[in-house]
């Protein structure tokens, strides 16, 4: 067993991971009647993979949501980098480094694989309107920077082979690589991974584990991610947050939580009552 | 050469630049249209206004001067100042900026996620309370806008084509001069919705809103960016049209022009709106010379509608217009 000391520890297999990067203090969501979400609070480790599981319903998704800000929650505060976060738009939360793919896939179908990667560095391009217009050199200049940090990422996720195509001929697997790699194009600080791998063959989702692996390795980028498929989130995760009807009933490495009672009996389908 | 083709190349070349123009008007809706989902029917209205703000900005009017000597029995009228024609331009422009903002955040960012239907009508309510308040704003009289464009017969065309010819071209000055500033425009236009940080982002909103928040794009300043625009297209097709026929009620109405440009070329489409507006320029001033003596005339009228249904049942989605596929 690691010893998860505040300032951080390393893992075993060599990874080191930090103090709290992000902290969920006591959520609450509600849409009308409906709790998505009751008083739920768990932190977020700088370098590790920490996956939100649950069944159908629970209120993965809309966790996600509001670390994203996407929903806004009635109750309790988000801490993200020591410090309150006031309420945010999902747009000034993304320009935070919080970047994020979508349960559904939401990507740019018009535009080509590159285009849409190329979106995801929008926030990292400094030169304005005018400056553009004034100093065409230095706005060419960081084209060209941001185009090389694009086609890395575009071959680190191997979709080289299809730069030039429009999204919207892609087939489901490859959409969830892409708006994995425009995610990634932004350098977030974290990233954030609504079922990652739903839909996908089981050489699709061994991939996708594997870049998954290999960008919080190498990029040493901070991953939340929601997965349903068990096996899954246990070979990739560090620490493991189960969630059932709205509430947190799990939090723990994937060996704790799975010796954890509460969360056999949601996974066994246990009568609630 | 014999006459005919001769006046008919005459024909074409007018039809050509008043294309440009339809292509510039439609412009301003696509724009509108494919950051938003908004058919702005207030398009023409806009081009009114900002029409009648230049000329009240240059002649130093008084705005609301009427209001103002009604309520207080006061006699203003003008602050006394004539402004020169660029620095009316500028504050014209500046004052779209500022309408753009206000539409943005008095109406539709109330109305995000509506229904496509209600953002339409919106944009009628729109159209007769902009209308009004420019009356309000700068008066309802005919006004006469002079910013120095060039006007009359291009004597240079006219002695040219009379030497190859032996007929001597009439072409308007201020057509040339408007097809050359409205051929820019366009041409910026597309640069900058392809090469910019904002034009990108203006593009990640038109194809998927969620995904353009995802990646940090604020929706609330890319719309009222593109209204921007739009209110500068319509300043420009303002000036042109108000050089040219004064500054009145009928200006709105080159927004119905726009639409049978906007059938042909395709709703979302920026060179759907050029050829477009080029087909239809063309295509209603060559049928007026060529099929309009037979039936009376005034085919100007109706010819871009009937191009445009003809069209519209056999390609819908327009010239370049992204492809309707219905899902079942
Ligand atoms: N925008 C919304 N409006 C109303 N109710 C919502 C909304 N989003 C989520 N909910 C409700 O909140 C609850 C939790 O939904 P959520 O999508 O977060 O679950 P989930 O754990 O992601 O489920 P799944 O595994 O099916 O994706 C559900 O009852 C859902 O109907
Ligand atoms: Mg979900």
């Amino acid at each position: 067993m690691n010893d998860m000391s505040a300032d951080g520890y390393v893992t075993e297999d060599g990874r080191k991971i930090g103090g709290t990067l992000m902290e969920m203090k006591n959520i609450t969501l509600r849409f009308g009647g409906v709790k998505a979400i009751t008083d739920i609070s768990f932190d977020i480790r700088e370098g590790e993979i920490r996956a939100i599981i649950g069944p159908n319903g629970a209120g993965k998704s809309s966790m996600l949501n509001v670390i994203s800000g996407f929903y806004v929650p009635q109750e309790g505060e988000v801490w993200y980098k020591g410090a309150r976060r006031p309420q945010m738009k999902p747009y000034e939360v993304a320009q935070q480094g919080i970047a994020r793919t979508f349960q559904n896939i939401a990507l740019f179908e018009g535009m080509t694989v590159l285009d849409n990667v190329m979106t995801g560095r929008l926030n990292k391009m400094k030169t304005g309107l005018l400056s553009q217009a004034i100093w065409k050199g230095k706005a060419e200049r960081e084209e060209v920077e941001n185009r090389e940090k694009v086609e890395k990422i575009i071959d680190f996720l191997e979709i080289q082979a299809i730069r030039k195509t429009p999204v919207a001929r892609l087939p489901y697997g490859l959409k969830k690589r892409v708006e994995l790699a425009r995610a990634l194009a932004a350098e977030p600080s974290i990233l954030l991974l609504d079922e990652p791998m739903a839909g996908m063959n089981v050489e699709e989702k061994e991939d996708m584990s594997r870049f998954i692996l290999d960008v919080n390795d190498e990029f040493g980028t901070t991953i939340c991610l929601i997965e349903h498929d068990m096996g899954v989130v246990m070979d990739l995760s560090d620490r493991v947050v189960v969630m059932d009807y709205g509430k947190k009933i799990g939090d723990g490495t994937p060996d704790e939580v799975r010796s954890n009672q509460a969360v056999i009996d949601a996974y066994l389908g246990v009568s609630h009552d | 050469m014999s006459d005919q083709l001769v006046y008919a190349m005459e024909v074409f070349l007018n039809g050509l630049m008043a294309g440009v123009l339809y292509a510039l008007v439609a412009l301003g809706f696509v724009l509108i249209y494919k950051a938003s989902g908004i058919f702005n029917y207030a398009q023409g209205v806009m081009a009114l206004f900002s029409a009648a703000t230049l000329v009240g900005i240059m002649k130093g009017q008084v705005p609301f001067s009427h209001l103002i000597n009604a309520i207080f029995d006061t006699d203003v009228h003008h602050f006394g100042w004539h402004l020169p024609a660029l620095a009316g331009i500028l504050l014209a422009a500046a004052f779209m900026v500022l309408l753009a903002w206000m539409v943005q955040k008095f109406v539709f960012r109330h109305l995000v996620g509506q229904e496509p239907i209600i953002l339409f009508m919106a944009t009628i309510g729109l159209a007769y309370f902009l209308e009004g308040f420019s009356d309000l704003m700068w008066g309802s009289e005919i006004k006469k806008l002079d910013v120095g464009l060039p006007q009359g017969i291009n004597l240079w065309i006219d002695e040219t084509t009379f030497n190859i010819f032996d007929y001597g071209f009439f072409i308007d000055n201020l057509d040339i001069v408007a097809t050359v500033i409205a051929a820019i425009l366009v041409f910026a236009l597309v640069l900058f919705s392809q090469y910019t940080k904002q034009g990108r982002a203006m593009r990640a909103v038109a194809d998927d809103h969620q995904a353009a928040l995802s990646v940090g794009i604020n929706l609330n300043f890319i719309w009222v960016m593109v209204w921007s625009l739009a209110g500068f297209v319509a300043l420009v097709a303002g000036i042109m049209w108000g050089t040219k026929s004064g500054v009145q009620f009928s200006l709105s109405l080159i927004a119905l022009k726009a639409l049978p440009v906007l059938m042909l070329g395709g709703f979302t489409s920026i060179p759907g709106a050029i050829v477009g507006g080029l087909i239809i320029g063309v295509g209603e001033k060559l049928f007026e010379f060529a099929i309009g003596p037979m039936v009376g005339g005034a085919t100007e009228n109706w010819f871009a509608y009937v191009l445009a249904l003809i069209f519209l049942v056999f390609r819908p989605q327009g010239l370049f217009g992204e492809k309707i596929i219905e899902r079942v």
